[in-house]
C-alpha cells in the first residue's frame, strides 16, 4: 500500500440548529390530546368501570379465539388460493388464465360483506349441494345448512375474497423476478411449473411477504364482518352483550382495545419477518420497532443520526 | 451437430435473422462475431428453442429444433420434449443468471436432481468435481452475491456442464466481466474445447476466437457476411464490411 494508514481526524462537533417548530407542534398536539382524554374520562354517561369489567369477560375472550381462528383460516385460503390464481394467470393456456382473470374480477369486484352474506344464505336457494359424475352411479349430496355453517360461510367469504387480492400480490412478486432467471432454468431443461416452484416463487417471496403481513392485519379487523353471519367472534360477542345491557359505546371500546392489541402484536411480528427476508440483500436491515422509537426520540432535537446499525457489508469486495 | 438452412426470425416487424446457413461439426468450436444487433445472440437462442424460428430449418444432432417431421409434415413438439431437448444443450449467459437464493453447489445440482432425477449423492459428487475443474472447489457453499463476476460465470459453466450436454452455447460469456477476470473464464472454455466439447461461442474476444476457434462467422444485419478459418478471416477479410468491423475492434 502506497499511503501510510493515517489516524482519523476527530468527529465534527458543532452547535445543532434549533428546531423551534418541533416544540410548537409538540405543545399544540399535547394540548389537544389532553383535551380529548379529559373529555372522554369525565363524560358522565361513559362508564369506564364497565369497560374494565367486560375487558376480560368470558364471552369476549371466546370471541377473541373465534376471531383468531377466522383470521388464520381465511388467510390460509387466501394465500394458497392467491398463489394458485396468480400462477394460473401467468399460464400460457388461455382457458386457465381467463378463469384466473375472471376469478379476480368477480371476487375483487363485489363487497366482501355481500360475499359472506351470500354463503350464509345459500341454503335458502340451494337446499342441497352435491356432485356426481354423469353416466355413472357415483353421486353424493348433503344439505347446504349442514355443510356451510355460519363459521364456514364467513371463512369462505373472507378467504375467497382474500385470494383475489393475494393473487395480485403474488403476481407482482413473480413479475419482479428477473426474466433471466426463467431463461436460465428453461435452458437447463426445467419445465414451466418446475421453474415456477423452484426458481421464481422462492425469489418472489421477498416482495410478497411485506404486503401479506399487511393483509393479515387487515383481515383481523375485516373478520368482524362475520357479524352478519352470526359467527360469535369478538365484535359479535361485544354487540350481543351491548344489546342486553345497552352499554353500546363501552363494549365498542372493549372490542377496539382488543383489536388494537392484536394488530399491534402482528405489526411487531411483521417487522421481524421483513428483517428475516431482507437478509442476504445488500441493503441495511429495516429497523426494529424499538430502534425506530429510539431514533424518533433522538431526532426530536438533533440532526438525523447515523444509522444505529452499520449496513450489511457488501460481499465480494476485496 | 448443428445445421441451419435459411433460418429467419422476426420480432414484430423487425427481421433479426434474414437467412442463416451454417453447419457446426461435432467437436468443432465455432465463434460468432459481429456488431450488436446483428442477430448472433438471437441465433444462439434459437438453437435451444428459447426463440422460435419463423422459416427455414434448424436441427441439432440430426433432429429438428422444436418440431418433429413425419410424412413430410411438421408437428410441434410438446413442452415436455422441448424441455428434454434443452436439457441436452448447455447455455451460458452474458449476465450469468445464477440462482441467487442457492449456493454454488445447489445451483449446479438443481437441474440434475430435478430434471434428470439423479440422486443427491450422484449429483453432488459430479458437482464437486465440476466446481473443482473450474477452480472453485473452496466456494462450494457460497452464495452468488458473494462471488466475483468471473467466479459466478465459472459456476454458471459448471451448472451447464452438470447436465452432461452434447453441445454448449456461450452468449457473450465475458462481456459483463472486469478485464482482469476474463482470463479465468476463457481458460475454462479453452479446457472444454481441448476435451472435445462442441461449442458455439458468441464473443468479442478475438484472441480466443483465433486460438481456440475452429471456425469463425462474422454476422451483420441478420446475415452471415463472411465465414472461414479464424486466422484467415481475421488476418485477411474478404468483405468490406468485415474489414470495417475488424479495424474498429482489433
Amino acid at each position: 500500500m502506497a499511503n501510510a494508514v493515517r489516524e482519523r481526524p476527530a468527529a465534527i462537533e458543532a452547535v445543532p440548529v434549533r428546531h423551534l417548530g418541533r416544540w410548537v407542534a409538540a405543545v399544540v398536539v399535547l394540548a389537544i390530546a389532553a383535551e380529548i382524554v379529559y373529555t372522554l374520562a369525565t363524560a358522565p354517561n361513559l362508564r369506564w368501570s364497565v369497560v374494565g369489567h367486560y375487558l376480560t369477560h368470558r364471552l369476549i375472550l371466546q370471541g377473541i379465539v373465534t376471531t383468531l381462528q377466522l383470521t388464520v383460516l381465511a388467510m390460509l385460503i387466501g394465500i394458497v388460493g392467491g398463489v394458485v390464481v396468480a400462477v394460473m394467470r401467468l399460464s400460457p393456456n388461455p382457458v386457465v388464465s381467463s378463469v384466473s382473470w375472471f376469478y379476480v374480477w368477480f371476487f375483487r369486484g363485489t363487497p366482501v360483506l355481500v360475499q359472506i352474506f351470500f354463503w350464509y344464505n345459500l341454503a335458502t336457494v340451494l337446499p342441497y349441494i352435491g356432485f356426481g359424475i354423469p353416466f355413472t352411479t357415483i353421486h353424493w349430496q348433503a344439505s347446504t345448512n349442514s355443510l356451510i355453517a355460519p363459521f364456514m360461510a364467513a371463512t369462505l367469504g373472507l378467504g375467497f375474497n382474500e385470494a383475489a387480492y393475494m393473487a395480485e400480490i403474488v403476481r407482482a412478486g413473480i413479475i419482479s423476478v428477473e426474466h433471466g432467471q426463467t431463461e436460465a432454468a428453461q435452458a437447463l431443461g426445467m419445465t414451466r411449473l418446475l421453474v415456477m416452484r423452484r426458481i421464481v416463487l422462492p425469489q418472489a417471496m421477498r416482495v410478497i411477504i411485506p404486503p401479506t403481513g399487511n393483509e393479515t392485519i387487515s383481515m383481523l379487523k375485516t373478520s368482524s364482518l362475520a357479524f352478519v353471519a352470526s359467527v360469535p367472534e369478538l365484535f359479535t360477542r361485544s354487540q350481543q352483550i351491548a344489546s342486553a345491557t345497552f352499554e353500546v359505546i363501552e363494549l365498542a371500546i372493549v372490542a377496539s382495545i382488543w383489536y388494537l392489541a392484536m394488530t399491534s402484536i402482528l405489526t411487531v411480528g411483521q417487522y421481524y419477518l421483513e428483517r428475516y427476508f431482507a437478509r442476504g440483500s445488500q441493503r441495511g436491515l429495516p429497523p426494529t420497532p424499538i430502534q425506530r422509537f429510539r431514533r424518533m426520540l433522538f431526532t426530536f432535537h438533533a440532526p438525523p443520526p447515523a444509522p444505529l446499525e452499520p449496513p450489511v457489508s457488501v460481499a465480494g469486495h476485496h | 451437430m448443428v445445421k441451419a438452412e435459411e433460418v429467419h426470425k422476426s420480432f414484430g416487424r423487425l427481421e433479426v435473422l434474414r437467412g442463416i446457413d451454417l453447419e457446426v461439426a461435432p467437436k468443432e468450436v465455432m465463434c460468432m462475431i459481429g456488431p450488436s444487433g446483428s442477430g448472433k445472440s438471437t441465433f444462439l437462442r434459437c438453437i435451444n428453442h428459447l426463440e422460435k424460428i419463423d422459416c427455414g430449418r434448424l436441427s441439432v444432432d440430426g433432429e429438428l429444433v422444436g418440431y418433429k417431421e413425419r410424412g413430410g409434415k411438421l408437428y410441434e413438439l410438446p413442452d415436455a420434449e422441448v424441455c428434454k431437448k434443452r436439457s441436452e444443450i448447455g447455455m451460458v449467459f452474458q449476465r450469468f443468471n445464477l440462482f441467487p437464493h442457492k449456493t454454488a453447489l445447489e445451483n449446479v445440482i438443481e437441474a440434475p436432481m430435478r430434471v434428470k432425477k439423479e440422486s443427491r449423492a450422484v449429483a453432488v459428487e459430479r458437482a464437486r468435481k465440476l466446481l473443482e475443474r473450474v477452480g472453485l472447489a473452496e466456494k462450494v457453499d457460497v452464495y452468488p452475491n458473494q462471488l466475483s463476476g468471473g467466479q459466478q460465470q465459472r459456476v454458471a459453466i459448471a451448472r451447464a456442464l452438470a447436465m452432461q450436454p452434447k453441445l454448449m452455447l456461450f452468449d457473450e460469456p465475458t462481456s459483463a466481466l472486469d478485464p482482469e477476470l476474463v482470463g479465468d473464464v476463457l481458460d475454462v472454455m479453452r479446457g472444454l474445447a481441448d476435451d472435445g466439447m462442441t461449442m458455439v461461442v458468441v464473443t468479442h474476444e478475438m484472441g480466443f476466437a483465433r486460438e481456440v476457434g475452429d471456425s469463425l462467422v462474422f454476422m451483420d444485419g441478420g446475415v452471415i457476411v463472411e465465414a472461414g478459418k479464424p486466422r484467415d478471416v481475421l488476418a485477411n477479410p474478404q468483405q468490406e464490411r468485415t474489414r470495417a468491423f475488424l479495424s474498429k475492434v482489433l
